[in-house]
């Protein structure tokens, strides 16, 4: 085995045996899982706790409009008065009354109507009763107006823009949201794998300059295959974690899926969306119908090139940060003193991140994003997440990848002599925290 | 006489500070030699710079002849002062892959570490992980791991810091062992009845430059002044010290009483040694006769303090 092979396979054994890194590999998944559960649980306990509201309805309109749904029921009152009303609603224990008076018109009705609750009543069921109250009066106005229900219903057919490309591609609403999700999911990925598995580099190094053993094994190898050794072992054994969280955590959800029977579309905002909506029941088929639209578009992500690319980026955008990390480590001589080192580093992550989601999601190629995506610093995670919308027309110009893993390619090969000069000289000075001045002297021995 | 190394005005400087200047050695084959100096003076730099750890600004390195290379890490053992070992690593495992790293393969690693465990009988440390080893049993560990692939050139730098006297005999043994086999030996230390007893070449490094090198009994017979130690039966005490001074150059005298013994110090001119001797004989009788030949710690000593005088 080559002398980079051996210290490979030792990083990676001493990472994958760490008794704390297979805690870690093995009860993250389960913690993952049962906390999707207890989501899963929760919101079923929340479902059946449902909302009872007392209807005194003493008024020939709203006859039939408030209809029990899954999480609000409505029991009418007939023939009693507001206070008689008040007292049975209260000890029959509902969440409160709406009281409909009598009134000549349908003004006077809607203005004099009141909820009486315990306490302040939360804010879906007053959303939920205005809509019906709102929808009420909107029907009698058209009505007056000479327009029909019938002829309403027709009109009130919701609208959405249809958006295409020059190029004449067509886009679907909210695809690029989800697409900026995909893409920010990936670039997350990267930044923490880079902030975890850095760490775990660089606290190695210490553990090597701490133990005194560095000076006998540089005796043997390069400073510089060391280093590299390192970087790969510990991202080894990062990828083996991924591999092993991805995998049990999916068997676990299947198996818990399975045994307790838990309908993965409670999940699904879709039902709560419809819950909330108007009492139609076409608009619950055109949200699916749109759901089904995504599903095909997501269908349509071109997941090879983005995978590609993520390896690209990932491995880049990793090394480049790892070997800092490895610098720092070496200039230092125990793990407090990382603080002011690390800060600088963690920075263009958040950054990237931050600027991610605010400028990407809003503008996937407007010039903020343009310029994150191909400073080498942040451009593996706003890239990443400017490419789930496409390459080439009517996505990220072609130019703009290749400057941009030019740009990165350059940085890495700059920021690894820096570093491997660092770690170099690093590796062997003990007892005095470094300025950065110091460092600076450091690239000159 | 063939030399495993020879070091040609090897520099370097670390910013303003100048580590190495122009330091030249050459270096015996089969021999034991000592690179003394105190601390700061260089040692280590001029250590890392034959082991490869850094480079030398100017000036040349020669193995065995050859330019120093990257083929020659495998023909090195280096034992640093600085030292150890990863703490959550089991011995064997470590041993093994310290040597595979010096270019062993598996097999050979494992047969020799077999025998060196058992020499030292430390055989049952193989699966113990080195945090639950003592100081003294780590730094066995790192001695066998140094010495395991038969280097044709071994470098240990304060080899017997962290050993028990018995433990440093047993490591002592080891290199005279080694040098017997044909191995030269590079020796750093401040440790001068060491020296003594090892080094038959030495070097002082003092302030970046060698001061003073070569076979430590030259140097020992360049530094002795003709001085003789005397130790001489006198029952009247220092009595005596008068009428030796009329004839002798005298110094240092002190009179023992429990012996009734007056030691004294004696400056000879010339190679005079019997004459002098029938004439001391002849005042009283002698007890003993000695030349005082300067230990490797009034060498070192002396050749620093007249180097800073002069400066």
């Amino acid at each position: 085995m080559s002398k980079l092979g051996l210290i490979i396979r030792r990083e990676y054994l001493a990472k994958v045996r760490n008794k704390s890194f297979v805690i870690m590999t093995f009860l993250s998944p389960i913690l993952m899982v049962g906390m999707v559960v207890l989501i899963a649980f929760l919101t079923k306990l929340n479902d059946r706790d449902k909302t009872i509201i007392a209807v005194l309805n003493e008024s020939d309109y709203f006859s039939n409009e408030f209809i029990t749904t899954a999480s609000t029921s409505y029991i009418n009152f007939k023939n009693i008065t507001v206070e008689a009303a008040i007292d049975s609603t209260v000890s029959l224990g509902y969440y409160g009354l709406l009281h409909i008076p009598n009134k000549s018109t349908l003004e006077d009705i809607t203005s004099n109507t009141f909820l009486y609750t315990k306490e302040s009543p939360n804010s879906t069921i007053i959303t939920k009763l205005e809509k019906v109250f709102q929808f009420r009066l909107e029907q009698k106005r058209l009505q007056l107006l000479g327009v029909s229900k019938e002829d309403f219903e027709e009109i009130s057919s919701s609208f959405s823009l249809h958006t295409s490309t020059f190029a004449g591609e067509l886009n679907v609403k909210g695809f690029n949201e989800i697409r900026a999700i995909i893409g920010g999911g990936f670039g997350y990925l990267i930044m923490m794998f880079i902030i975890i598995y850095g760490g775990f580099v660089m606290r190695s190094v210490i553990e090597e300059k701490t133990s005194r053993i560095i000076e006998v094994i540089i005796s043997s190898i390069k400073p510089f295959q060391l280093m590299m050794g390192k970087i790969i072992g510990t991202s080894l054994a990062g990828i083996t974690q991924f591999v092993i969280w991805i995998f049990s955590a999916s068997l676990l959800l299947t198996i818990i899926i399975l045994v307790f029977d838990i309908d993965p579309a409670s999940f699904n905002s879709a039902n709560q969306m419809a819950d909330a909506g108007m009492p139609s029941v076409a608009n619950i088929s055109v949200m699916n119908e749109k759901m089904m639209a995504l599903g095909a578009e997501i269908y349509k992500i071109p997941w090879v090139m983005l995978i590609s690319f993520f390896l690209v980026y990932f491995l880049l955008g990793y090394l480049i940060y790892s070997s800092i990390y490895a610098a720092i480590g070496a200039a230092v001589d125990n793990e407090t003193d990382t603080q002011q080192f690390v800060f600088p580093v963690i920075l263009p992550l958040m950054l990237a991140i931050y600027v991610g989601f605010f400028s990407v999601f809003n503008n996937p190629h407007g010039p903020i994003a343009v310029a994150f995506s191909l400073f080498p610093l942040t451009s593996p995670i706003v890239m990443l997440m400017r490419l789930s919308s496409g390459l080439g027309e009517g996505g990220v110009p072609i130019w703009q990848l290749v400057l941009s893993i030019v740009l990165l390619i350059v940085t890495f090969i700059i920021i690894v002599w820096f570093a491997a000069k660092i770690y170099r000289v690093g590796i062997l000075m003990y007892g005095k925290k470094p300025t950065y001045k110091e460092l600076y002297k450091w690239l000159k021995y | 006489m063939n030399h495993i190394l020879v070091a040609k005005e090897v520099s370097k400087s670390y910013g303003e500070h100048t580590a190495l200047n122009k330091v030249s050695l050459e270096i015996p084959e089969n021999s034991i030699y000592g690179l003394l100096g105190p601390n700061g003076a260089g040692k280590t730099t001029l250590i890392r710079i034959i082991n490869q750890i850094t480079h030398p600004d100017t000036g040349k390195v020669f193995f065995n002849g050859e330019p120093l290379s990257q083929k020659h890490v495998s023909l090195i053992g280096y034992l640093p002062e600085e030292r150890g070992l990863y703490k959550s690593m089991k011995v064997g495992e470590q041993a093994l892959y310290l040597a595979q790293l010096k270019g062993m393969s598996k097999i050979e690693a494992k047969t020799k570490l077999k025998y060196w465990f058992d020499r030292f009988e430390i055989g049952d440390w193989w699966n113990k992980k080195v945090q639950e080893l003592s100081k003294g049993m780590a730094q066995k560990i790192q001695f066998i791991v140094t010495v395991l692939h038969e280097p044709k050139l071994l470098i240990f730098d304060e080899p017997f810091s962290g050993f028990d006297p018995i433990n440093a005999n047993i490591i002592k043994d080891e290199i005279l062992e080694l040098k017997r086999k044909g191995t030269s030996i590079i020796f750093s230390t401040h440790r001068m009845e060491s020296v003594e007893e090892l080094c038959e070449y030495i070097a002082l490094i003092h302030k970046s430059e060698k001061i003073l090198d070569g076979k430590l009994s030259d140097i020992k017979n360049a530094y002795k002044k003709n001085i003789f130690e005397v130790g001489m039966q006198s029952p009247e005490g220092l009595g005596l010290i008068k009428k030796l001074k009329s004839t002798f150059n005298i110094a240092d005298e002190k009179f023992d009483e429990a012996y009734d013994q007056l030691n004294f110090n004696i400056q000879l001119t010339n190679t005079n040694t019997q004459e002098v001797l029938t004439q001391l004989a002849s005042i009283a009788p002698i007890n003993h006769f000695l030349e005082k030949v300067p230990s490797a710690n009034d060498i070192f000593i002396r050749t620093i303090a007249s180097k800073n005088s002069n400066e």
